[in-house]
Protein backbone atom coordinates (compact mmCIF):
# COMPACT_ATOMS: atom_id res chain seq x y z
CA UNK A 1 0.00 0.00 0.00
CA UNK A 2 1.47 3.36 -1.10
CA UNK A 3 -1.10 5.55 -0.02
CA UNK A 4 -1.67 6.95 3.35
CA UNK A 5 -5.38 6.22 4.55
CA UNK A 6 -6.11 9.07 6.61
CA UNK A 7 -5.00 11.22 2.94
CA UNK A 8 -7.60 8.79 1.32
CA UNK A 9 -10.01 10.25 3.60
CA UNK A 10 -9.16 13.67 3.91
CA UNK A 11 -10.01 13.80 -0.22
CA UNK A 12 -13.00 11.90 0.31
CA UNK A 13 -14.64 14.18 3.49
CA UNK A 14 -13.47 17.27 1.52
CA UNK A 15 -15.19 16.68 -1.96
CA UNK A 16 -18.15 15.18 0.31
CA UNK A 17 -18.76 18.33 2.73
CA UNK A 18 -17.92 20.60 -0.40
CA UNK A 19 -20.92 19.58 -2.30
CA UNK A 20 -22.89 19.48 0.73
CA UNK A 21 -22.30 23.09 2.52
CA UNK A 22 -21.61 24.98 -0.70
CA UNK A 23 -24.66 25.39 -2.32
CA UNK A 24 -26.69 26.04 1.43
CA UNK A 25 -24.04 28.74 2.72
CA UNK A 26 -24.01 30.54 -0.68
CA UNK A 27 -27.25 30.29 -1.50
CA UNK A 28 -28.86 32.87 0.80
CA UNK A 29 -31.84 34.87 -0.86
CA UNK A 30 -34.88 32.82 -1.81
CA UNK A 31 -34.95 32.12 -5.63
CA UNK A 32 -37.49 34.66 -7.08
CA UNK A 33 -37.33 32.50 -10.77
CA UNK A 34 -40.61 30.89 -11.59
CA UNK A 35 -38.83 28.00 -13.00
CA UNK A 36 -36.18 27.49 -10.88
CA UNK A 37 -38.29 27.61 -7.91
CA UNK A 38 -40.62 25.06 -9.13
CA UNK A 39 -37.73 22.61 -10.20
CA UNK A 40 -36.50 22.69 -6.77
CA UNK A 41 -40.38 22.21 -5.11
CA UNK A 42 -40.54 18.79 -7.21
CA UNK A 43 -36.80 17.60 -6.84
CA UNK A 44 -37.59 15.90 -3.51
CA UNK A 45 -40.54 14.07 -5.21
CA UNK A 46 -38.66 12.94 -8.01
CA UNK A 47 -35.46 12.31 -6.34
CA UNK A 48 -37.11 9.89 -3.48
CA UNK A 49 -39.28 8.31 -5.79
CA UNK A 50 -36.07 7.38 -7.89
CA UNK A 51 -34.19 6.15 -5.09
CA UNK A 52 -36.68 3.76 -3.69
CA UNK A 53 -37.85 1.77 -7.29
CA UNK A 54 -36.68 -0.35 -8.29
CA UNK A 55 -34.08 -0.48 -5.61
CA UNK A 56 -36.74 -1.82 -3.06
CA UNK A 57 -37.21 -4.49 -4.86
CA UNK A 58 -33.76 -5.62 -5.53
CA UNK A 59 -32.67 -4.91 -1.95
CA UNK A 60 -34.28 -8.01 -0.33
CA UNK A 61 -32.92 -12.16 -0.56
CA UNK A 62 -36.62 -11.95 -2.79
CA UNK A 63 -37.54 -9.77 -5.38
CA UNK A 64 -41.36 -10.89 -3.43
CA UNK A 65 -40.47 -9.38 -0.43
CA UNK A 66 -39.16 -6.43 -1.99
CA UNK A 67 -42.54 -6.04 -3.97
CA UNK A 68 -44.71 -6.44 -0.99
CA UNK A 69 -42.80 -4.01 1.00
CA UNK A 70 -43.64 -1.78 -1.79
CA UNK A 71 -47.33 -2.18 -2.25
CA UNK A 72 -47.73 -2.21 1.80
CA UNK A 73 -45.71 0.61 2.42
CA UNK A 74 -47.71 2.45 -0.53
CA UNK A 75 -50.75 1.93 1.03
CA UNK A 76 -50.46 2.76 4.41
CA UNK A 77 -48.55 5.80 3.91
CA UNK A 78 -51.89 6.75 1.80
CA UNK A 79 -53.69 6.43 4.70
CA UNK A 80 -51.05 8.79 6.10
CA UNK A 81 -49.53 6.30 8.82
CA UNK A 82 -46.37 7.69 10.55
CA UNK A 83 -42.67 7.45 8.47
CA UNK A 84 -41.91 5.20 11.76
CA UNK A 85 -45.24 2.68 11.16
CA UNK A 86 -44.48 2.95 7.00
CA UNK A 87 -41.18 1.98 7.81
CA UNK A 88 -41.43 -0.59 9.99
CA UNK A 89 -44.42 -2.40 8.48
CA UNK A 90 -42.00 -2.27 5.32
CA UNK A 91 -39.28 -4.61 7.36
CA UNK A 92 -42.16 -7.02 9.20
CA UNK A 93 -43.44 -7.55 5.52
CA UNK A 94 -39.93 -8.85 4.44
CA UNK A 95 -38.88 -10.99 7.35
CA UNK A 96 -42.66 -12.49 6.69
CA UNK A 97 -42.48 -13.23 3.27
CA UNK A 98 -38.91 -14.55 3.35
CA UNK A 99 -39.86 -16.58 6.28
CA UNK A 100 -42.32 -18.15 4.11
CA UNK A 101 -40.80 -18.39 0.70
CA UNK A 102 -37.46 -18.25 1.37
CA UNK B 1 -40.34 36.32 26.21
CA UNK B 2 -39.53 36.17 22.64
CA UNK B 3 -36.34 34.77 23.28
CA UNK B 4 -37.79 32.21 25.44
CA UNK B 5 -39.97 31.44 23.19
CA UNK B 6 -37.52 30.85 20.64
CA UNK B 7 -36.22 28.46 22.94
CA UNK B 8 -38.97 26.83 23.67
CA UNK B 9 -39.93 26.10 19.98
CA UNK B 10 -36.18 24.78 19.36
CA UNK B 11 -36.10 22.17 21.69
CA UNK B 12 -39.33 21.04 20.65
CA UNK B 13 -38.16 20.92 16.48
CA UNK B 14 -35.08 18.83 18.40
CA UNK B 15 -37.91 16.49 19.73
CA UNK B 16 -39.64 16.47 16.46
CA UNK B 17 -35.75 15.79 14.49
CA UNK B 18 -34.86 12.93 17.33
CA UNK B 19 -38.45 11.19 16.82
CA UNK B 20 -38.36 11.30 12.90
CA UNK B 21 -34.36 10.54 12.99
CA UNK B 22 -35.28 6.99 15.00
CA UNK B 23 -36.35 4.69 11.86
CA UNK B 24 -33.22 6.91 10.17
CA UNK B 25 -30.84 5.68 12.87
CA UNK B 26 -32.33 2.08 12.72
CA UNK B 27 -31.54 1.61 8.95
CA UNK B 28 -28.51 3.11 9.50
CA UNK B 29 -27.31 0.96 11.83
CA UNK B 30 -27.77 -1.87 9.93
CA UNK B 31 -26.78 -0.13 5.99
CA UNK B 32 -23.59 1.05 8.16
CA UNK B 33 -22.58 -1.97 9.15
CA UNK B 34 -22.51 -3.65 5.98
CA UNK B 35 -20.35 -0.25 4.78
CA UNK B 36 -18.09 -1.44 7.47
CA UNK B 37 -17.19 -4.86 5.86
CA UNK B 38 -16.77 -3.09 2.62
CA UNK B 39 -14.32 -0.86 4.44
CA UNK B 40 -12.86 -3.64 6.21
CA UNK B 41 -11.76 -5.57 3.21
CA UNK B 42 -10.17 -2.25 2.11
CA UNK B 43 -7.93 -2.25 5.16
CA UNK B 44 -9.47 0.30 7.24
CA UNK B 45 -9.26 0.00 10.79
CA UNK B 46 -12.77 0.64 13.12
CA UNK B 47 -11.17 4.48 13.85
CA UNK B 48 -10.86 4.63 9.93
CA UNK B 49 -14.04 3.30 9.17
CA UNK B 50 -15.90 5.47 11.93
CA UNK B 51 -14.31 8.59 10.60
CA UNK B 52 -14.98 7.97 6.99
CA UNK B 53 -18.78 7.31 7.89
CA UNK B 54 -18.95 10.57 10.34
CA UNK B 55 -17.48 12.67 7.71
CA UNK B 56 -19.35 11.19 4.81
CA UNK B 57 -22.60 10.04 5.65
CA UNK B 58 -23.02 8.64 2.17
CA UNK B 59 -23.95 4.96 1.45
CA UNK B 60 -23.13 5.02 -2.27
CA UNK B 61 -20.29 6.90 -2.33
CA UNK B 62 -18.56 5.73 0.41
CA UNK B 63 -18.27 2.04 -0.74
CA UNK B 64 -17.58 3.12 -4.30
CA UNK B 65 -14.51 5.44 -1.79
CA UNK B 66 -13.65 2.02 -0.32
CA UNK B 67 -13.25 -0.13 -3.66
CA UNK B 68 -11.00 2.38 -4.62
CA UNK B 69 -9.03 2.40 -1.66
CA UNK B 70 -8.87 -0.94 -2.01
CA UNK B 71 -7.44 -1.20 -5.32
CA UNK B 72 -4.58 1.70 -4.07
CA UNK B 73 -6.31 4.08 -6.61
CA UNK B 74 -4.60 7.90 -6.58
CA UNK B 75 -5.95 10.62 -4.53
CA UNK B 76 -7.43 12.58 -7.76
CA UNK B 77 -9.38 9.84 -8.72
CA UNK B 78 -10.63 9.20 -5.20
CA UNK B 79 -11.70 12.78 -5.48
CA UNK B 80 -13.23 12.53 -9.09
CA UNK B 81 -15.48 9.37 -7.95
CA UNK B 82 -16.87 11.04 -4.60
CA UNK B 83 -17.42 14.38 -6.44
CA UNK B 84 -19.98 11.88 -9.10
CA UNK B 85 -21.13 9.45 -6.62
CA UNK B 86 -22.57 12.68 -4.12
CA UNK B 87 -23.53 15.00 -6.67
CA UNK B 88 -26.83 14.86 -6.07
CA UNK B 89 -26.36 15.91 -2.61
CA UNK B 90 -25.27 19.77 -4.19
CA UNK B 91 -29.19 19.71 -5.99
CA UNK B 92 -30.66 18.90 -1.94
CA UNK B 93 -28.15 21.68 -0.30
CA UNK B 94 -29.54 24.05 -2.91
CA UNK B 95 -33.45 23.07 -2.25
CA UNK B 96 -32.85 23.08 1.69
CA UNK B 97 -31.19 26.63 1.26
CA UNK B 98 -34.55 27.86 0.03
CA UNK B 99 -36.72 26.26 3.18
CA UNK B 100 -34.15 28.20 5.73
CA UNK B 101 -35.14 31.81 6.25
CA UNK B 102 -33.21 33.85 4.95
CA UNK B 103 -31.41 35.37 8.08
CA UNK B 104 -30.21 31.65 9.27
CA UNK B 105 -26.61 32.54 10.41
CA UNK B 106 -23.69 30.53 8.01
CA UNK B 107 -22.74 28.55 10.68
CA UNK B 108 -26.38 26.57 11.11
CA UNK B 109 -26.15 26.82 7.26
CA UNK B 110 -22.47 24.66 7.97
CA UNK B 111 -23.98 22.13 10.38
CA UNK B 112 -27.18 21.27 8.32
CA UNK B 113 -25.44 21.25 5.25
CA UNK B 114 -22.95 18.65 7.22
CA UNK B 115 -25.41 16.08 7.31
CA UNK B 116 -27.28 15.77 3.89
CA UNK B 117 -28.08 12.61 3.55
CA UNK B 118 -30.75 11.39 0.95
CA UNK B 119 -32.79 10.04 4.52
CA UNK B 120 -32.12 13.76 6.65
CA UNK B 121 -33.05 15.63 3.13
CA UNK B 122 -36.37 13.66 2.61
CA UNK B 123 -37.53 14.70 6.43
CA UNK B 124 -36.37 18.10 6.06
CA UNK B 125 -37.81 18.92 2.70
CA UNK B 126 -41.49 17.57 4.08
CA UNK B 127 -41.28 20.40 7.19
CA UNK B 128 -43.33 23.68 6.21
CA UNK B 129 -41.35 26.59 5.34
CA UNK B 130 -39.25 28.13 7.55
CA UNK B 131 -37.52 25.05 8.17
CA UNK B 132 -35.92 25.38 11.46
CA UNK B 133 -32.05 23.93 11.59
CA UNK B 134 -32.95 22.71 15.08
CA UNK B 135 -35.34 20.05 13.79
CA UNK B 136 -32.29 18.59 11.47
CA UNK B 137 -30.18 18.72 14.65
CA UNK B 138 -32.65 16.53 15.99
CA UNK B 139 -32.53 13.88 13.76
CA UNK B 140 -28.85 14.26 13.35
CA UNK B 141 -28.28 13.96 17.12
CA UNK B 142 -29.69 9.92 16.17
CA UNK B 143 -28.50 9.25 12.75
CA UNK B 144 -25.21 10.39 13.02
CA UNK B 145 -23.41 7.46 15.57
CA UNK B 146 -26.24 5.50 13.61
CA UNK B 147 -24.62 5.32 10.65
CA UNK B 148 -21.00 5.72 12.08
CA UNK B 149 -21.23 3.51 14.63
CA UNK B 150 -22.84 0.92 12.36
CA UNK B 151 -19.70 1.12 10.22
CA UNK B 152 -17.12 1.00 13.29
CA UNK B 153 -19.22 -2.77 14.25
CA UNK B 154 -19.17 -3.60 10.58
CA UNK B 155 -15.10 -3.46 10.32
CA UNK B 156 -15.44 -4.62 13.83
CA UNK B 157 -17.85 -7.70 13.46
CA UNK B 158 -17.80 -8.22 10.07
CA UNK B 159 -20.88 -10.82 8.73
CA UNK B 160 -22.40 -11.46 12.26
CA UNK B 161 -25.77 -10.54 11.44
CA UNK B 162 -28.04 -13.20 9.83
CA UNK B 163 -28.91 -12.41 6.26
CA UNK B 164 -32.55 -12.74 6.83
CA UNK B 165 -32.11 -9.83 9.15
CA UNK B 166 -30.42 -7.29 7.33
CA UNK B 167 -32.93 -8.09 4.32
CA UNK B 168 -35.37 -7.27 6.50
CA UNK B 169 -33.98 -4.02 7.72
CA UNK B 170 -32.54 -3.07 3.94
CA UNK B 171 -36.12 -1.65 3.40
CA UNK B 172 -36.59 0.60 6.37
CA UNK B 173 -35.33 3.43 4.60
CA UNK B 174 -37.14 2.58 1.19
CA UNK B 175 -40.42 2.55 3.61
CA UNK B 176 -39.41 6.04 4.91
CA UNK B 177 -39.20 7.61 1.68
CA UNK B 178 -42.62 5.66 0.93
CA UNK B 179 -43.96 7.52 4.39
CA UNK B 180 -42.44 10.79 2.80
CA UNK B 181 -43.76 11.12 -1.23
CA UNK B 182 -47.24 9.37 -0.94
CA UNK B 183 -49.32 12.10 0.34
CA UNK B 184 -48.59 14.37 -1.25
CA UNK B 185 -49.01 12.02 -4.32
CA UNK B 186 -52.32 11.70 -2.96
CA UNK B 187 -53.57 15.22 -2.81
CA UNK B 188 -51.73 16.57 -5.74
CA UNK B 189 -52.30 15.21 -9.00
CA UNK B 190 -48.96 16.42 -10.44
CA UNK B 191 -46.87 15.41 -7.75
CA UNK B 192 -48.55 12.10 -8.21
CA UNK B 193 -47.97 11.86 -11.36
CA UNK B 194 -44.48 12.59 -11.61
CA UNK B 195 -43.88 10.03 -8.72
CA UNK B 196 -45.32 7.70 -10.89
CA UNK B 197 -43.54 8.53 -13.93
CA UNK B 198 -40.46 9.08 -11.69
CA UNK B 199 -40.61 4.82 -11.08
CA UNK B 200 -41.10 4.23 -14.25
CA UNK B 201 -38.07 6.14 -15.53
CA UNK B 202 -35.88 4.64 -12.77
CA UNK B 203 -37.03 0.74 -13.47
CA UNK B 204 -36.45 1.84 -17.21
CA UNK B 205 -32.77 3.68 -16.53
CA UNK B 206 -32.27 0.38 -14.06
CA UNK B 207 -32.51 -2.02 -17.35
CA UNK B 208 -31.91 -0.55 -20.17
CA UNK B 209 -28.43 -0.75 -21.88
CA UNK B 210 -25.68 1.61 -21.55
CA UNK B 211 -27.73 3.53 -18.95
CA UNK B 212 -27.49 0.91 -16.48
CA UNK B 213 -24.05 0.69 -16.86
CA UNK B 214 -23.99 4.13 -15.35
CA UNK B 215 -23.35 3.95 -11.16
CA UNK B 216 -26.73 4.47 -9.52
CA UNK B 217 -25.59 8.17 -8.02
CA UNK B 218 -25.60 9.18 -11.82
CA UNK B 219 -28.52 7.88 -12.71
CA UNK B 220 -30.48 9.54 -10.01
CA UNK B 221 -29.34 12.65 -10.51
CA UNK B 222 -29.63 12.63 -14.19
CA UNK B 223 -33.24 11.22 -13.90
CA UNK B 224 -34.09 14.28 -11.19
CA UNK B 225 -32.75 17.02 -13.22
CA UNK B 226 -34.60 15.49 -16.35
CA UNK B 227 -38.10 14.57 -14.92
CA UNK B 228 -37.81 17.62 -12.02
CA UNK B 229 -37.19 20.31 -15.22
CA UNK B 230 -39.82 18.96 -17.34
CA UNK B 231 -42.15 18.58 -14.13
CA UNK B 232 -41.54 22.69 -13.29
CA UNK B 233 -41.78 23.49 -17.50
CA UNK B 234 -45.41 22.18 -17.69
CA UNK B 235 -46.65 22.76 -14.49
CA UNK B 236 -45.06 25.24 -12.76
CA UNK B 237 -45.74 25.94 -9.19
CA UNK B 238 -48.47 28.64 -7.73
CA UNK B 239 -46.61 31.54 -5.76
CA UNK B 240 -48.40 29.96 -2.42
CA UNK B 241 -47.30 26.53 -2.63
CA UNK B 242 -44.04 26.18 -1.66
CA UNK B 243 -43.80 23.86 1.86
CA UNK B 244 -42.96 21.05 -0.12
Amino acid sequence: MTHNIYIYLIVMSAVTLAIRILPITLLRRQIENRFLKSFLYYVPYVTLAVMTFPSIVDATQIPQAGTAALLIGIALAWFEASLFQVSACCCIVVFAVEFFLA
Amino acid sequence: MVEESIKLSNSREIRNGIHDGIPIALGYLVVGFTLGIAARNAGLTPIQGFLASFFNNASAGEYAAFTLIEADAPYLELALMTLIANARYMLMSCVISQKLAPDVSIWHRIFVGFDMTDEIFGIAAARKNPLNPFYNYGAMIVALPGWAGGTMLGVLAGNALPASVVSALSVALYGMFLAIIIPPSRDDRVVGGFVLLSFAASFLAANLPVIMELSGGTRTIILTVVISAAAAWFFPVKEEQHDA
